[in-house]
């Protein structure tokens, strides 16, 4: 792509827009980078382009190894060759939110004004319908109309509900997985547990720790380790640790007892080096700020009126944080204006995580969905 | 498009009453026969409600639009008119509200194809008369005390309930246990004592 960037170490191919882009709080971004990573080969008709959104703390290595962390992609037993999204087949691009620290302008990119200092916390407040506004943008540019398909899931399915939304005609299915039309009270409540331990860390110097040269990574780290417990079943902690002891000849001494706790300590370390703590802030705020109904006198289905795009819902039985009846309510308001849905609940004890792990009957059930709607759109 | 493949014979008597090219809604579609066969041979935009996760999970699988819910609580959610046929195969009996549900489908689509087990089988007025307990056969054969069939009604009711709600039945006829029509075309009577299953095709009066 002509205005890509040369690839030199921990820069991630990306593209950028001189025009900037306009925000739901009323301010604007003068300039707005792209960071994605693209999978498969796009076909002459443009038709069989497949947008993946990442959920809060995901990125674009979707299917490939992540420069960041050396991990593979973190789809990579749904996303490649002769897998449930056919990287054979489809053409798959994964763009980092817009907000994220990946790439994508957000709030550790250069200040608008003040360049090179970054914008921090003075990045604006952006929404779930900004972030899919920066994605059309960068989908445009590839020359793409119309998208075979959206998928995500959790943030990344909010994402998949507003593209739906937002541009009815620019995406024949839409994937949105263990999903919800808004963020709860209860979920609002958890984000904002994170957000307070950030802003607790002495480390965090009201967001400008870059110019201390430090990462609240204490704050960051506990922020991540409250999410994650959200993000699992007791059922599978249960499975996982039960209440297993640590160190069973070393009780007298203070420090982790139990498995489940160096567990989510390792959960919270690995996480703080690869994350930006105000970009943390400002996605987990987007989230907050999500309810697609908000705009339409909170008439759900009001915001898919005349929608021809074909929908599959998919939501775990063990997941509380975004539960079966957040799905079912989705279908029902998808029911009212007619659509094309398919919903189905996955038995699964993995939580909310269920969408990210090795669910057979979900890859196979995303599968299917994908070569029917293929034989629709007549790309079978 | 795959060639056209044979479908159960009750099957094949319900897609006989739908038009090509038309809205369907399949109630209890189970893995989804029906509607694949709609789509495939009648380029209809067939969709399924189904209670059973499993069966839903089996036809999603195989690319149908399918949803899991319920005929009693989600018919409610779709609009007027949504659809050309609203179809009720075999399941009628096993709904809460059968009449409720009669009058969301003929709301939500402008025709109703529903099919039931005839309670007035000569076979089943036969086991009560004579051994006077609740009658076993290859349709109805689960006990009472746990069968999911908790609204038995005959021929001869239904066209009753028709009449009563307001419903013209522009066609009709009796079935054997395999669902393949039989000759009792003419008299309701004869239908009701030796056809297995009804078929209706409703629209509102």
């Amino acid at each position: 792509m002509d205005q890509t960037s040369p690839t030199p170490e921990r820069t991630h191919e990306s593209v950028t827009f001189a025009q900037g882009l306009a925000l739901d709080c009323g301010r604007s971004l003068r300039s707005l980078t792209v960071a994605y990573r693209s999978v498969g080969t796009l076909n002459a008709t443009r038709s069989n382009a497949i947008l993946i959104c990442h959920a809060l703390t995901g990125d674009q290595y979707v299917a490939d190894t992540n420069p960041m962390t050396g991990k593979p992609g973190w789809w990579e037993r749904v996303v490649g060759p002769g897998l449930p999204i056919d990287t054979d087949k489809f053409f798959v691009v994964c763009t980092n939110v817009l907000g994220g620290c990946m790439g994508t302008t957000g709030p550790s990119s250069p200040h608008d004004e003040r360049a090179p200092e970054p914008w921090g916390t003075n990045f604006p407040a952006v929404t779930i319908n900004d972030m899919v506004r920066a994605q059309k943008r960068f989908i445009t540019h590839l020359g793409v109309e119309k998208l075979f398909a959206v998928i995500g899931g959790s943030m990344g399915g909010m994402q998949a509900l507003s593209w739906a939304a937002l541009y009815p005609e620019s995406v024949f299915a839409a994937v949105p997985i263990a999903a919800a039309a808004y963020h709860s009270a209860q979920n609002i409540a958890f984000h904002e547990i994170g957000r307070q331990a950030i802003a607790a860390d002495p480390l965090f110097h009201d967001g400008r720790y870059w110019s201390h040269g430090v990462t609240p990574e204490r704050g960051l780290a506990v922020a991540r380790m409250t999410a994650h417990i959200t993000y699992v079943s007791e059922a599978a902690l249960t499975r996982k640790f039960g209440r297993k002891l640590q160190d069973v000849a070393n009780l007298s001494a203070l420090g982790d007892r139990f498995e489940v706790e160096s567990y989510l300590q390792y959960q919270g370390s690995s996480f703080v080096r690869r994350f930006d703590a105000n970009s943390y802030l400002t996605i987990t705020r987007a989230m907050d700020l999500f309810d697609l109904a908000a705009p339409h006198n909170g008439v759900l289905s009001s915001a898919f009126s005349g929608t021809r795009t074909r929908f599959l819902l998919v939501s775990f039985s063990s997941d509380w944080l975004f539960p079966t009846a957040q799905s079912r309510s989705l279908a029902r308001a998808l029911n009212h204006v007619a659509a094309n849905v398919s919903f189905v609940e996955v038995e699964s004890d993995k939580g909310h995580d269920a969408f990210l792990l090795d669910e057979p009957d979900f890859h196979r059930i995303l599968r299917g969905f994908l070569a029917g709607c293929a034989e629709h759109a007549g790309l079978a | 498009m795959s060639e056209p493949k044979k479908i159960r014979v009750d099957l094949a008597l319900i897609a006989g009453m739908v038009a090509p090219h038309s809205r369907v809604l399949d109630i209890g579609c189970s893995d989804g026969l029906l509607i694949e066969h709609l789509f495939r041979n009648l380029q209809c935009d067939a969709r399924g409600l189904e209670l059973d996760m499993a069966a839903v999970t089996r036809a999603v699988t195989h690319g149908l639009p399918v949803m899991q819910g319920d005929a009693d609580s989600d018919l409610a959610t779709y609009p007027d008119g949504a659809f050309d046929y609203v179809v009720l195969s075999r399941t009628l009996q096993a709904v809460e509200k059968p009449r409720e549900v009669l009058r969301q489908m003929l709301r939500i689509g402008t025709h109703a194809i529903v099919s039931f087990p005839n309670f007035g089988h000569w076979s089943l007025r036969l086991q009560l008369l004579f051994n006077g307990r609740m009658p076993m056969t290859s349709n109805w054969n689960r006990m009472w005390f746990e069968t999911p069939n908790i609204h038995p009604c005959t021929i001869q009711d239904f066209f009753a309930l028709c009449e009563t709600d307001g419903y013209r039945v522009e066609r009709w006829l009796a079935a054997d246990e395999a669902g393949a029509r039989t000759p009792w075309r003419r008299s309701r009577t004869l239908a009701n004592l030796f056809g297995e299953q009804g078929l209706f095709l409703l629209r509102k009066a």
